[in-house]
């Protein structure tokens, strides 16, 4: 589904991103983990299309096509969604305004026709049911007022109405308590499919005890510096990340 | 002195003793003081520091019609759209500044929701008790309205009550016989513990140009509430000086909002004057204009007595070669310890050829007071705009959104629903986007 040779990418003069390499695969769940500062939310941030990052070198591929030029907004409608770890207050734009105007702008940017008003509140409903989100939600002003736990899970929310085919979930898990850590992860689950994949940035092994990668990267320096299976989680969670630092000094 | 300052002169000898109320001794006086003030001062040029942004000569040199005649042509159908359709309200339409009672509906039931016309007769002594005692003498399009207004909305509402529907003022201009210069004139007296909604509007409806001088005293009692919403959103042809002057009393609640999406030029000077204890005044408003507009919101707030509150939000959202200006004042006595005042003034341009001039002005006498105070003028948080798009909405769109978002903030107090409703839709209409609003 997407393939990431050599990326490479600053911003203003730091070096950020210094040759990362990864491939996703329908269906698969890929956990990136790695230290503070590392560069984890700034390739969640260059794939998603991100225009104050500069990519220096390397390439990203999605079913076939070069991402690079293209614009936050086509990536989207090609179906990559990122979920932010900060996601930004809009007072006066309702969410159910917001998410119409995604959905039906993602439509018309891959030339369908606009969702019809009935669909468009079943799905809805569906879907703030599946996140245990009381229908009141839908009327309040985007993020505005949200607790941390409450903007997570509308992000996911977004997530489930959108329905992209690679989902980047930036820090999802940052500022969640144990039941709403829960419901988001279980919202992600429920929304898995054989087409779909999904990228989990996360600092600490707790998130993928209820989200399970079958893949896990370790993320270092700019570097993908250590892939394996889950059991890799396990041993970052044992271990902290001081011996992976140490062995990439 | 301008042609047109001589043409008012000359006008008012003719016009003064047809003007209702000639026969009350006292208001003869005042419109012979006012007009003598008038004389002296003329109208105000780019010299004066308070106008010193908002240059008048261009709409002064048109030959305007002084003496104004009401127009029966005018039918429901023709002003409808100026109306909120989905509400019962009160309606005092004017026409070329004259009354219209067929498309009105007024009362003298338990308040009073009629004609300033007709309260210069039935009630002289409230005339000479409130006329001329909100708006300051001196003030030169104060005293030439005070010279020649004998029409516009009064509003009483007497202790204790509360008006069980809006209030809508219209003031319509058709201008049919050339550029029209029209004076009209407001006296709202809100008593004790009563409360009252207005709903106020100025349009032009023909296609010359428009003046109008316009002057609403409002008076809140003791414990009195008063809402009152201006929707301006005149056709490129029209200019308002508007001038309104907020009396308040102990534990008074005056919000005025002010809507501003249209007319060639608008001055709007309003004045609270906190005059209570525990008195909270509100003042709002949007801006959203565009090519060859010009808006300039003159604010003041007195507060003359201790422990008042008063909070001003003003958005504005300038395109095309448009011109923005913000003047307000905070006046705290040396009586009026433990003031809370606010004020926040906001702007994005969203063109290179919009211009705005913004001047917040704090004046504190008093030593134990809270006041805050800020502008800016910007362009979109960039943030925002990516998290937009990374949703799938395209720039333009994102960066529509946002500006609506941004001036939707200043919504905030306005309490009839319907009104929110379609000032929601103006808004997004301004800005080339598409949402929908639930009442």
């Amino acid at each position: 589904m997407i393939k990431i040779n050599n990326l490479q990418a600053r911003v203003e003069d730091k070096e950020i991103l210094k040759g990362i390499n990864l491939e996703i695969n329908p269906g698969e769940i890929h956990a990136i983990m790695g230290p503070n500062g590392s560069g984890k939310s700034t390739l969640s941030s260059v794939i998603a299309g991100r225009e104050d990052y500069e990519v220096t070198g390397g390439s990203i591929d999605f079913e076939g096509e070069d991402l690079m030029d293209l614009d936050p907004e086509e990536r989207a409608h090609k179906g990559i969604f990122l979920s932010f770890q900060y996601p930004v207050e809009i007072p006066g734009v309702t969410v159910s305004n917001f998410i119409k105007t995604a959905i039906n702008e993602s439509r018309k940017g891959r030339g369908e026709e606009p969702m019809e008003a009935r669909e468009m509140l079943a799905k809805m409903r569906e879907k703030t049911a599946l996140l245990e989100m009381d229908k009141s939600y839908l009327s309040r002003s985007l993020n505005e007022g949200f607790s941390g736990g409450e903007k997570k899970r509308n992000e996911i929310f977004q997530m489930a109405m959108l329905e992209p085919k690679l989902a980047i979930l930036d820090e999802t898990d940052s500022g969640l308590d144990i039941d709403a850590l829960r419901i988001v992860a279980g919202g992600v689950n429920k929304l898995r499919t054989a087409d779909n994949a999904v990228v989990v940035i996360t600092h600490y092994q707790r998130l993928l005890d209820y989200i399970k990668p079958d893949f896990v990267h370790v993320l270092f320096n700019g570097r993908i510096v250590k892939s394996g299976g889950p059991e890799l989680a396990h041993e970052l969670e044992e271990k902290g990340y001081d011996w992976i630092k140490a062995e990439n000094a | 002195m301008t042609d047109l300052a001589q043409d008012l002169l000359s006008s008012f000898v003719v016009a003064e003793p047809q003007l209702n109320g000639s026969r009350n001794l006292g208001v003869v006086h005042l419109r012979k003081e006012a007009l003598d003030r008038f004389e002296a001062q003329g109208f105000p040029t780019t010299r004066d520091e308070e106008w010193k942004y908002t240059n008048l000569k261009p709409v002064l040199k048109h030959d305007y019609r002084i003496l104004l005649k009401g127009d029966d042509a005018v039918s429901f159908a023709d002003i409808k759209s100026y109306l909120l359709s989905d509400l019962d309200t009160y309606k005092l339409v004017f026409i070329n500044g004259k009354y219209s009672s067929w498309l009105s509906d007024s009362t003298h039931q338990e308040f009073d929701v009629c004609t300033f016309a007709a309260a210069l007769n039935k009630y002289p002594d409230i005339i000479s008790e409130y006329l001329g005692k909100g708006a300051p003498k001196g003030e030169t399009f104060v005293d030439l309205n005070t010279a020649f207004a004998d029409d516009g909305a009064f509003i009483r509402v007497k202790a204790n009550q509360t008006v069980d529907k809006p209030i809508e003022i219209l003031y319509l201009t058709t201008n049919e016989n050339g550029p029209a210069f029209s004076q009209v004139r407001n006296l709202i007296i809100a008593e004790q513990n009563a409360e009252v909604q207005l709903l106020e509007r100025h349009q032009n409806i023909g296609d010359q140009p428009s003046f109008t001088n316009f002057v609403s005293e409002v008076f809140a009692a003791r414990d009195a509430r008063v809402s009152y919403y201006k929707v301006q959103n005149d056709s490129d042809e029209a200019t308002l000086v508007d001038n309104t002057h907020v009396v308040q009393k102990e534990q008074s609640n005056v919000h005025v909002g002010t809507y501003t999406f249209g007319g060639k030029l608008v001055r709007n000077n309003l004045h609270f004057y906190s005059g209570g204890e525990h008195a909270e005044s509100h003042m709002d408003g949007i801006t959203i204009i565009g090519d060859g507009q010009t808006v300039d919101h003159h604010t003041l707030v007195d507060h003359q007595e201790p422990n008042c509150y008063s909070r001003e939000l003003y958005k504005g959202i300038y395109l095309g070669k448009s011109h923005g200006i913000f003047n307000g004042k905070v006046m705290v006595r040396q009586k009026a310890q433990k003031t809370n005042a606010f004020q926040q003034n906001d702007n994005i341009l969203l063109s290179d050829k919009a211009k705005v001039d913004t001047k917040p002005q704090l004046e504190i006498f008093a030593d134990d007071v809270r006041c805050s105070h800020g502008c800016t003028i910007g362009q979109l948080d960039h943030n925002a705009l990516f998290y937009l798009r990374s949703r799938g909405i395209p720039k333009r769109e994102a960066e529509g959104l946002m500006t609506y978002a941004f001036a939707a903030d200043a919504l905030e107090y306005v309490k009839i629903p319907q009104l929110e409703k379609r000032l929601n839709h103006v808004i997004a209409e301004k800005l080339g986007i598409n949402l929908e609003f639930a009442l």
